[in-house]
């Protein structure tokens, strides 16, 4: 866990052309953390109190019911939405937030932007951009956020998709490319920003069955090398054998957060049980 | 039938009638690009999350849809002097009172198209270009616009369409565009026949040519690995004779 790893086949500085983020182990305690996370949306109270961290390298599943929170903790944790009340915390330092006046603010959309470059999202849909290639998609945050060359951005974005096994994608666009060759599309655009953590949202449940276990692998392989992550799935499989601790959501509130055998075998929550039950 | 040829051909060719086209489409492509510019403002304005600035916006497109193109180039013609001693001065010609009140129009529809091409576009983009860490300029710039452009492109081109045309009802404002070049030159004649055919030939030409252009630009937003982009027409046609 707070071992050095070495390089791999998806985090490779030789590819990203500057010292991988993800497996530089440093200190103790969490690196991404959710402190007493609240968040409603006009009388719905969608996060009721969302508290959990992640060690370094290690990866976090979230387990729950349709409507339970699962996709706005992630948007929360990853800036894409305020909280109302509560902190993110990435490597002990309070993120979103800025001090003003002995005050704490949130963050300009500006600043926020760079803040968020830290931290790699992956979306159910996949959520590529139509009207640029497989390479130009995962190039674009290189060009645009990162201020990298196109050709420097191009190279990266070549070697990743090779990575992911897309190399003869590469020209291709979205509207032409399969699901699950999309969402390694949008994993090797997530992965070039050599993000500290990477926040995967149901990545398989829009894929054709037969397409579920090549995006796992990627998913475990990217585990095995030391990503930090926290995977909103439904894939109990993926969950017992890759997870470190096991979550489990319910109406806005974490109700259980164990390791994946005592999660799976003996949990705790009546809740968990029957949720269990329904989806194996 | 009383057709004269030599006429026609004659009032295709005259010098009045190109000067006429050459204002006709200047005045075309200014308020066309005023209007753009002006509509996607206030489309993004119906999209803010203050509701006095989505107000100001829905009130724009609703008076200036409903008011007919007609009275408001007379407004701005007529009535804008009077209400505003600035506009009394020499540069307030009638060109300028034209592309005001045809760009203010165009605004209006264009907005609302604007608005459908912003709704149609998925929010996951907007979540994921900022997830990657783009700033809001960033994120409209490089993934809404180019997705913006290509469903707009068609209704824009029939609004671009529809804009050529009605720059005719300047002539009631004296700017001496193509129709008020020929009502002089019929005035004068009296061949209604071959001066308005004439006209209307010009009225042809200049859609037929905006098509092609309209065309050229649609292919370069067709997403395909396989299409033919970047090559002109001709070598479009070269490869369909080809395949044949
Ligand atoms: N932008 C929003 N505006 C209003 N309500 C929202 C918004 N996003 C989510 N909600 C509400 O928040 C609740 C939780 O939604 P969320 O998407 O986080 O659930 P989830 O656990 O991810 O569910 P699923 O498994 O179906 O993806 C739902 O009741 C939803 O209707
Ligand atoms: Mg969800």
């Amino acid at each position: 866990m707070s071992e050095p790893r070495p390089l791999g086949h998806l985090l490779d500085e030789s590819v990203l052309g500057e010292p991988v983020a993800a497996s530089h182990a440093t200190s103790e305690g969490y690196l991404l953390e959710a402190i007493d996370l609240h968040r409603r949306y006009g009388h719905n109270e969608v996060l009721r109190g969302v508290s959990f961290g992640v060690h370094r390298g290690d990866v976090k599943a979230v387990l729950g019911p349709s409507g339970s929170g699962k996709s706005t903790m992630l948007r929360c944790l990853a800036l894409l939405e305020p909280v109302d009340r509560g902190e993110v915390r990435l490597e002990g330092k309070r993120i979103g937030v800025r001090e003003s006046g002995g005050r704490l603010v949130p963050l300009s959309e500006a600043t926020l932007a760079r803040e968020r470059s830290n931290i790699g999202m992956v979306f159910q849909r996949f959520n590529l951009f139509p009207h640029l290639t497989a390479v130009g998609n995962v190039m674009i945050g290189l060009t645009e956020v990162r201020g990298k060359s196109p050709t420097e951005a191009r190279d990266i974005a070549k070697n990743m998709l090779d990575r992911v096994g897309l190399a003869e994608r590469a020209k291709y666009f979205p509207g032409e490319l399969s699901g699950g060759q999309q969402q390694r599309v949008a994993i090797a655009r997530a992965l070039v920003m050599n993000p500290k953590a990477m926040l995967f949202d149901e990545p398989t449940s829009a894929l054709d069955p037969e397409l579920v276990g090549g995006i796992l692998s990627i998913m475990e392989e990217l585990a095995n090398e030391g990503m930090t992550m926290v995977v909103v799935t439904h894939e109990v499989g993926f969950a017992r054998r890759v997870a470190d601790r096991v979550i489990m959501m319910d109406g806005g509130l974490i109700i259980e957060d164990a390791p994946p055998t005592e999660f799976f075998e003996s949990p705790q929550q009546e809740r968990t049980r029957k949720f269990l039950e329904a989806v194996q | 039938m009383d057709f004269r040829p030599a006429v026609f051909f004659e009032a295709l060719t005259s010098p009045a009638f190109i000067t006429g086209v050459e204002l006709t489409i200047s005045l075309t492509v200014v308020s066309m690009v005023a209007g753009l510019g002006l509509g996607l403002l206030l489309a993004l304005m119906r999209g803010s999350p203050v509701a006095a600035v989505r107000t100001v916006a829905w009130g724009y497109i609703w008076i200036f849809r409903a008011i007919p193109t007609l009275v408001q180039l007379l407004f701005v013609w007529d009535a804008l002097p009077q209400l505003i001693p600035a506009f009394r001065g020499e540069w307030f010609s009638p060109f300028f009172a034209g592309a005001i009140a045809l760009s203010i129009n165009e605004a209006a529809y264009a907005a609302e198209i604007f608005r459908g091409g912003l709704l149609s576009i998925d929010d996951g983009q907007r979540l994921a270009a900022r997830a990657l860490g783009m700033s809001p300029v960033k994120v409209f710039s490089k993934v809404i616009a180019p997705q913006l452009i290509r469903v707009t492109i068609p209704p824009l081109s029939n609004d671009f369409i529809t804009m050529l045309k009605i720059t005719s009802l300047a002539s009631v404002i004296s700017l001496q565009e193509l129709l008020a070049r020929t009502q002089t030159l019929v005035a004068s004649t009296f061949r209604f026949v071959e001066y308005y055919s004439a006209a209307a030939i010009y009225y042809l030409v200049l859609v037929s040519i905006f098509m092609v252009i309209q065309a050229q630009i649609e292919r370069r937003f067709v997403w395909s690995s396989q299409a033919p982009t970047g090559r002109g027409t001709l070598s479009r046609v070269r490869q369909l004779a080809v395949l044949r």
